[in-house]
């Protein structure tokens, strides 16, 4: 027979080996914080573009019409896109090697199908929506897909990515009251909220 | 064990990395689960090369349920 704390190490290790297998754990907490921060700025950068002079805050009469404005807005957005995920890509293949785990595996195949799925859909679904002159909604529906997205993957890595993905669905409905204050939405929900998450999960999981 | 339970299924060379352990070992202990009828293999091919994939049985379920029911049983009766 083993001594006891035998078999609390038989049990520890069972827990790890389940989590281990079923998880994304390369996944940094400062790419999300970086990732809020390259959100920030381009929505600086479309503020400029945008309503520049006037403050994104005032109640606008106005709504964004013009089919170049939104080719510089979805600009802006896809290299926010680009630069967020080569960074993530970048630190979490650093945590891996420092980790001595693997950055590519059945488990992320896994995530990313699942984080795709909504993902997709909903990007396709903002495009339609676009085409079709319905300007208002890409920003509510890009937080809320977003949110399903991180949901859907949260099974495949972090916890802390769940609740990011409530708080993203949360905002997004609420900007979808609010047609025309997108931008500040579109901040709050890929830069604040991206930022406090990021942080909590650098903190409790990269140190 | 832990691995196929968590998973709804897994591969050879995928076990093989999370355990850390080489190819006879793994298929040894395999061997011994599959006797138990502990998991099911299902082999395939993928791109041409073979694939083997494993999956836990609702008999292999119950026994690692209980495995573990008795570990904790054990470590409970220290506290």
């Amino acid at each position: 027979m083993k001594e006891i704390p035998e078999y609390e190490k038989d049990l520890a290790s069972i827990r790890t080996m389940m989590e281990r297998s079923a998880k994304f754990l390369s996944l940094s907490g400062l790419s999300g914080v970086l990732a809020g921060v390259y959100a920030l700025v381009g929505a600086t950068v479309a503020y400029f573009t945008v309503h520049y002079p006037i403050s994104p805050l005032n109640y606008r009469i106005y709504s964004i019409n013009d089919g170049t404005t939104i080719y510089k807005l979805l600009f802006i957005a896809l290299v926010v896109l680009v630069a967020s995920i080569s960074t993530g890509l970048w630190l979490s293949s650093r945590k891996a090697r420092k980790d001595g785990a693997r950055l590519w595996s059945q488990t992320t195949y896994k995530l990313v199908v699942n984080l795709s799925i909504p993902l997709v859909t909903g990007g396709i679904f903002i495009l339609i929506m676009l085409y079709t002159g319905h300007f208002g909604l890409a920003a509510p529906a890009s937080l809320i897909f977003y949110g399903l997205a991180l949901i859907n993957a949260s099974v495949n890595t972090y916890d802390e990515i769940r609740y990011l993905g409530y708080s993203e669905i949360f905002l997004g409905l609420i900007s979808a009251t609010f047609p025309g204050y997108g931008l500040i939405f579109w901040a709050l929900g890929f830069g604040v909220l991206h930022i406090i998450y990021g942080g909590i999960m650098y903190n409790k999981y990269d140190k | 064990m832990s691995v196929l339970v968590t998973n709804d299924g897994y591969e050879f060379n995928s076990l093989k990395e999370m355990l850390g352990v080489t190819d006879g070992n793994l298929a040894s202990h395999i061997k011994a689960l599959e006797r138990e009828k502990y998991l099911s293999v299902s082999k395939s091919f993928v791109d041409r090369k073979p694939n083997t994939k494993y999956k836990i049985t609702e008999r292999g379920r119950n026994a690692f349920k209980k495995h573990l029911d008795a570990l904790e049983a054990v470590v409970k009766q220290t506290r």
